[in-house]
C-alpha cells in the first residue's frame, strides 16, 4: 500500500465518520425543529425532507406574494370537482345556512361554527395566485377569515403539531404544520373577487394556502382537527394526497 | 471528484428529464407572464394527449397520471444534481480544474479559433497536440455554458415556480416575467440540455465509445496508464 492510497483511506474514513455524525446531528435537529414531513420515509423521503426543511427555514416569517388588483384574472379556471354528495346538496339547497365548521382535537374549546360565525371573526382579503401542480395558474382576490383566528378562539393546546382539515367530500383531507396554520394568509375563504365563493372554486368554504400548490387548498371544508400526532390519522402520511402518491408538502 | 460528480449529475439529469417530461404531459400548454391556464391564450401547445381531462388537446385519449411519483423524484434528483454541482464547483475552484481544463486559452479568445476548430470537426481531423490530453476551445466553451449558464438557469427557473420560494424571494419569478415565463424557460433550457446530451454522447461515440467511456469512468486513457 503506497502513501497516496493510505492517505486517501484516512481521509475517506474521516469523511465517513464526520458525514455519519453530521447526518445523525442533522436528524436530531430536524426532529427537534419539526423539519421532517409526515411523508419523510421511503425512497423519496430524503429529497422530500430536504425540500421541506430548507423551505421551512427560508420562509419563516416571510409574506406571501400578493398582486395588484389589475392582475386579477377575469376568467379564472375552475378545476374539475367530483359531483357533490347528498349532504352537500342538502346544505346547498338551504343556501349553506346550516353549513358548519367543526373544530376539535387538541383544543381547549371544541366548536361548531356557521359561516356567519366565521365572518364575525373578521374578514381579510388577499390577491394571490393559485398554482396547480400540473403547471397552470391564475390570480384572484380571496376573502375570508384567517385560520389562526379560529384556532385562537378554540384555544389550541401547546402540544399541537398539525392542523388537519377535512372536506365534506368523503375521504378528502389534508394537514398543515403550525407555521402554515398560524400564518395570517392561511385563509378560511368564503368570498372571491367581491362575490361569494362559487361552488366550482370551493364554496362555501375553502382553505386557501397561498404558499403551497393548489391541491393543498382543499374545497368544502367542514371539519378541522388539531393534533399532536399525525400518525393516528389515515395511513399516517398527513393527508389523502400522500396516500395517492402526491407529496404532503406542496411548497414547490 | 470531477468524474464522481459527472456521473451523479448524469443519473440525476436522466431522472429529471424523464419525470419532467411526465409532469409536462399533465398540462402540455405553455404561456408567458405570470398566469396561464386553459382559459388563457397559450404561447404554444405541444400536440400530445394530456394526462388530465381538463386540458383541451383535441385527443379523446387521456394519458395516465404519473405526476405524484414524478414530482417526488424530480425534486429528489434536483437535490442530487444541486449537491453534486456544489461539490464540483468548490472542487473546481480549489483544484484549478476550471482554470486549467475549462477556461479557453487566451490565444483562443477569438472567432478564428472557433472557426478553425469547427472546420477541423467537419474534416474529422484527429485531435492533435494538447487536444489529446485536454479539451479544445469549442468543448471548453460548451462545457462552461452548460455548467455556468444552463444548469443555473434550470435551478433558477425551477425555484421561480415554487409558491413557497417565490413568497420569500419574489424577484426570482418577477425578473423572468412571471411564473409561467419561468415554466416556459425551464422547458426550453431542458431542451438545450437534452441537445447537449445528444451531441456529447455522439462525440464520445465518434471518438471511440469504449476507450472514452473507460477514461470517463476510471480516469485512465490507454496511452498513459499511470494517469492522474
Amino acid at each position: 500500500m503506497n502513501s497516496i492510497t493510505r492517505r486517501k483511506l484516512i481521509y475517506g474514513g474521516a469523511a465517513a465518520v464526520v458525514g455519519a455524525g453530521g447526518l445523525a446531528a442533522a436528524d436530531r435537529l430536524a426532529k427537534r425543529y419539526g423539519l421532517i414531513p409526515p411523508d419523510g420515509g421511503g425512497i423519496y423521503g430524503p429529497g422530500e425532507t430536504l425540500t421541506y426543511a430548507c423551505q421551512r427555514l427560508l420562509t419563516r416569517n416571510t409574506p406571501v406574494r400578493e398582486f395588484s388588483r389589475s392582475m386579477i384574472w377575469k376568467n379564472p379556471f375552475a378545476n374539475a370537482v367530483a359531483p357533490p354528495n347528498d349532504a352537500f346538496k342538502r346544505l346547498a339547497a338551504g343556501g349553506f345556512k346550516d353549513w358548519r365548521l367543526v373544530v376539535d382535537g387538541t383544543v381547549a374549546h371544541p366548536m361548531s361554527l356557521s359561516l356567519a360565525d366565521l365572518k364575525g371573526l373578521g374578514l381579510h382579503s388577499q390577491i394571490t395566485e393559485v398554482a396547480c401542480e400540473e403547471g397552470w395558474s391564475y390570480i384572484a382576490e380571496w376573502i375570508g377569515t384567517p385560520l389562526s383566528g379560529v384556532l385562537r378562539e378554540a384555544g389550541v393546546l401547546p402540544e399541537t403539531r398539525y392542523i388537519i382539515y377535512n372536506s365534506i367530500e368523503e375521504g378528502a383531507w389534508a394537514s398543515i404544520d403550525m407555521q402554515d396554520a398560524g400564518d395570517p394568509h392561511t385563509l378560511l375563504t368564503m368570498g372571491m373577487n367581491d362575490g361569494d365563493l362559487p361552488v366550482g372554486f370551493g364554496g362555501p368554504l375553502r382553505l386557501r394556502l397561498p404558499r403551497q400548490l393548489g391541491y393543498k387548498s382543499l374545497k368544502y371544508i367542514n371539519h378541522i382537527t388539531a393534533t399532536d400526532n399525525i400518525k393516528k390519522f389515515g395511513k399516517g402520511l398527513g393527508g389523502v394526497d400522500p396516500e395517492y402518491g402526491y407529496s404532503w408538502y406542496a411548497g414547490i | 471528484m470531477v468524474r464522481v460528480t459527472h456521473w451523479l449529475t448524469f443519473i440525476a439529469f436522466i431522472a429529471l428529464l424523464v419525470t419532467g417530461g411526465l409532469i409536462v404531459i399533465s398540462h402540455p400548454r405553455f404561456y408567458w407572464g405570470e398566469v396561464g391556464n386553459v382559459n388563457t391564450r397559450p404561447l404554444f401547445v405541444i400536440p400530445i394527449p394530456a394526462s388530465r381531462d381538463t386540458v383541451p388537446t383535441g385527443y379523446k385519449f387521456e394519458m395516465p397520471d404519473e405526476n405524484g411519483w414524478s414530482r417526488y423524484l424530480h425534486f429528489e434528483a434536483a437535490w442530487v444534481a444541486v449537491l453534486a454541482g456544489l461539490v464540483y464547483g468548490i472542487y473546481g475552484l480549489w483544484s484549478g480544474h476550471f482554470r486549467k481544463d475549462l477556461i479557453p486559452d487566451r490565444r483562443d479568445w477569438n472567432w478564428r479559433a472557433y472557426q478553425d476548430r469547427i472546420a477541423k470537426y467537419l474534416r474529422r481531423a484527429p485531435p492533435d497536440g494538447a487536444e489529446e490530453r485536454s479539451y479544445n476551445v469549442l468543448q471548453r466553451t460548451v462545457y462552461l455554458v452548460v455548467i455556468f449558464v444552463l444548469f443555473p438557469l434550470m435551478i433558477w427557473t425551477g425555484l421561480a415556480m415554487s409558491p413557497s420560494f417565490t413568497a420569500a424571494f419574489p424577484t426570482t419569478a418577477a425578473l423572468l416575467g412571471g411564473r409561467q415565463s419561468a415554466r416556459t424557460i425551464h422547458f426550453f433550457v431542458s431542451g438545450l440540455l437534452l441537445l447537449f446530451l445528444f451531441v456529447h454522447v455522439a462525440m464520445v461515440a465518434l471518438s471511440g465509445f469504449r476507450s472514452r467511456m473507460r477514461a470517463m469512468i476510471t480516469g485512465y486513457t490507454r496511452k498513459s496508464e499511470e494517469g492522474r
